[in-house]
């Protein structure tokens, strides 16, 4: 019924208004509102959900007048819901200004090539928490992706009957370990053999492991489910084994596809910090052996220097920016080489 | 979802037989995804191991002088409701995200915005706790104390209003920003696949953008947005560093969103309080972890039921 009662009142709109009447409503309502605001004190969180609002109800009226309810809510909706997506990125455009803004002052030489051994307030770097975060990430990649290739393979490849279906709902329900009770577990694992006291690398490694290993079973299956059966077909058909078939044939196609999901979950973990919070320590110098004593690594050398600053206080915060940025561009790295990857050498799959 | 052969089931023993390779082979996937099991129920048996202590130990020696329960139940609340207030600020946005990638902006943006949004979901948490004490918080105050001057008579806006900005509803604007991504991913996900015909046929019968939207997509869509919700509540429960960072924290258990003093999460009362542990303390901490672990373990398992239904409807 509501259908019919819009027919008729489309019917009695006449005519459309023009192409450019959103971007009139917005810029009108903008105007408007900063001529209003400069009166009454300016705020310019008011003024973008201000004119979101006024401009969302200004195109309904707008559109309903010349084309009708419907229109007019199509209309006032899309606009809404283009507001809520702008919305949204605020934060981001807002996180990564800051982030930069902040943290370009410390990124110099020193910052890259000294410790924090001896540094008391000023200067001072990253050193130790890089080759931290190198090592303890490596570590982590190197046990997480034969690990999670080859349980995808066991998954897509091999598994039947209850245990394919057993091992697929706790790769689900291993995605969903919080970070925090994966730096638990590696720290319980540590200290039954070792003692309470005990920090190393590696501990960090087997956390960021449990964390890191679900997400390559994910991605990987997904890319050996696109591989098309008519590949292994035609290897099974020529006499091909079928462990030859796979390493020969199926990965070799899935490479690109792999190594992109691999890259994604390196990026998804080099910036955890809880668990290597509790399982790695903090160190002020260069420690190499994993095995041995604590190490440093850039997320928790960010949040230590933001949350125990000496005195003063600037240098710490600055480090800390610093170091975020520096995580952030690394993630940004391994995604848009991911991205690289997928689109140079894994368009053949599609 | 293209339906391809399991080719273990399509192959089956007509594959040519490749003698002691084939065999090794086998046994080292198979040996992977025991080796996963293996990992999975280590977490759980190690973490009661270390946990065992405090759950059997005299509740004046557990932080606080009365029992785990009385220790864990207040951090539960915490988590809980940080983690719901995320949830309801991040659904309605992660659907409109979703909605604007697959039905409304122009087809070439799409890729690059789903892109985004994908980085979105990479940042480190310890960079959004970061922003959330530095810029987020900071430019809430004023509206905080809008909201104790004229929505004071609500509970949840009772303040004294915080001046740093180190609140509760601070900290679950944090958590929805981090989430949203993903809940916007699995939803984006599903709106994408609708099927064309029927959106087609509800445009050629007159509908406009959005009643097509309303009436086919939606529909279409609605598990996924609850499961994907559901994967979001289960990351905002056991999210850590935001919180740590961004909260200040008294104990306690109270709904005022706004003031300076708040309930701390599990998650973020361990981070604080790991690190300067010792003996039973950490039995105790490690007690809580179990219980974060079993909440977000159900949360996870109620989203895979879902999609799982989802996908047996679709097929």
């Amino acid at each position: 019924m509501t259908a019919e009662r819009g027919i008729a009142s489309s019917a009695a709109g006449s005519g459309r208004i023009p192409r450019w009447a959103p971007w009139a409503a917005i810029l009108g309502t903008a105007v408007v509102l900063a001529a209003i605001l400069t009166l009454i004190g300016f705020n310019i969180a008011l003024l973008l959900v201000g004119t979101a609002v006024f401009s969302t109800v200004a195109i309904y009226l707008w559109a309903r007048a010349v084309e009708g309810h419907r229109q007019g809510l199509d209309r006032a909706i899309t606009m809404g819901i283009s507001s809520l997506f702008a919305l949204a990125m605020v934060p981001l455009i807002s996180l990564l200004w800051t982030v930069a803004s902040k943290g370009i002052d410390r990124i110099d030489v020193e910052f890259f090539t000294t410790s924090m051994r001896g540094v008391i307030n000023d200067g001072g770097g990253i050193l130790h928490a890089m080759t931290g975060t190198l090592i303890i990430t490596s570590l982590a990649t190197l046990a997480s992706v034969p690990i999670g290739i080859m349980a995808a393979v066991y998954l897509h490849e091999y598994g039947k009957g209850k245990l394919k279906k057993i091992l697929t709902f706790f790769v689900d329900v291993m995605t969903g370990i919080p970070s925090i009770v994966a730096g638990l577990f590696a720290f319980a694992l540590f200290a039954i053999f070792f003692g309470p006291g005990i920090r190393m690398g590696v501990m960090g490694s087997v956390a960021l492991s449990v964390l890191m290993i679900p997400i390559v079973v994910r991605s990987t299956e997904e890319m050996l489910r696109v591989v098309p059966d008519g590949l292994r077909e035609a290897s099974f058909a020529l006499g091909v084994p079928k462990w030859r078939t796979v390493t020969k044939v199926v990965l070799p196609t899935a490479m690109a596809g792999i190594v992109t999901g691999v890259m994604l979950a390196v990026a998804r973990i080099i910036g955890e910090t809880a668990p290597l919070l509790i399982t790695t320590g903090a160190f002020s110098s260069v420690n190499l052996n994993p095995f041995s004593g604590r190490m440093d690594n850039l997320p928790v050398f960010a949040y230590n220097q933001y949350r125990n600053p000496g005195v003063p206080p600037e240098p710490f915060i600055e480090r800390a920016w610093a170091a975020a940025l520096v995580l952030i561009l690394i993630v940004m790295v391994l995604f848009l080489v991911a991205r690289f990857i997928s689109r140079r050498y894994g368009t053949e799959l599609r | 979802m293209n339906q391809v052969l399991n080719p273990a089931e399509a192959g089956g023993q007509k594959t040519p037989k490749g003698g002691i390779g084939d065999r090794v082979f086998n046994g080292l996937a198979v040996g992977a995804g025991l080796l996963i099991l293996t990992l999975l129920a280590g977490v759980a048996i190690f973490l009661l191991i270390e946990a065992w202590p405090a759950i059997t130990a005299a509740p004046e020696d557990i932080p606080g002088g009365e029992g785990l329960v009385k220790y864990i139940a207040p951090l539960a609340f915490g988590t809980v409701l940080a983690a719901t207030l995320a949830i309801i600020i991040a659904v309605p946005m992660a659907v409109a995200v979703a909605l604007f990638i697959s039905h409304l902006a122009p087809r070439r943006m799409a890729d690059t915005l789903s892109y985004i949004v994908d980085l979105l979901a990479a940042i480190p948490s310890i960079v959004y706790g970061l922003w959330g004490i530095a810029v987020l918080g900071p430019s809430l105050v004023p509206f905080l104390g809008w909201l104790e001057d004229n929505l004071g008579f609500i509970p949840l806006f009772a303040g004294p209003a915080s001046t740093t900005g180190r609140t509760m509803i601070v900290a679950a604007i944090v958590l929805a920003v981090m989430i949203l991504p993903i809940i916007s991913a699995v939803a984006r996900e599903v709106f994408t696949q609708t099927p064309r015909g029927l959106q087609e046929s509800a445009l050629a019968l007159g509908a406009t953008r959005w009643e097509m939207i309303r009436m086919v997509v939606l529909p279409f869509g609605k598990s996924a947005i609850v499961a994907g919700s559901m994967l979001g509540l289960g990351r905002a429960l056991g999210e850590t560093m935001a919180v740590t960072i961004i909260l200040s924290v008294s104990g306690g258990v109270t709904f005022n969103l706004i003031s300076s003093s708040n309930p701390s999460t599990i998650a973020a009362n361990i981070a604080l309080d790991f690190p300067e542990s010792s003996g039973i303390d950490i039995n105790a901490l490690i007690a809580s972890g179990l219980v974060l672990f079993a909440i977000t373990l159900v949360v996870n398992m109620i989203a895979r039921a879902v999609i799982g239904r989802q996908a047996k409807d679709a097929s």
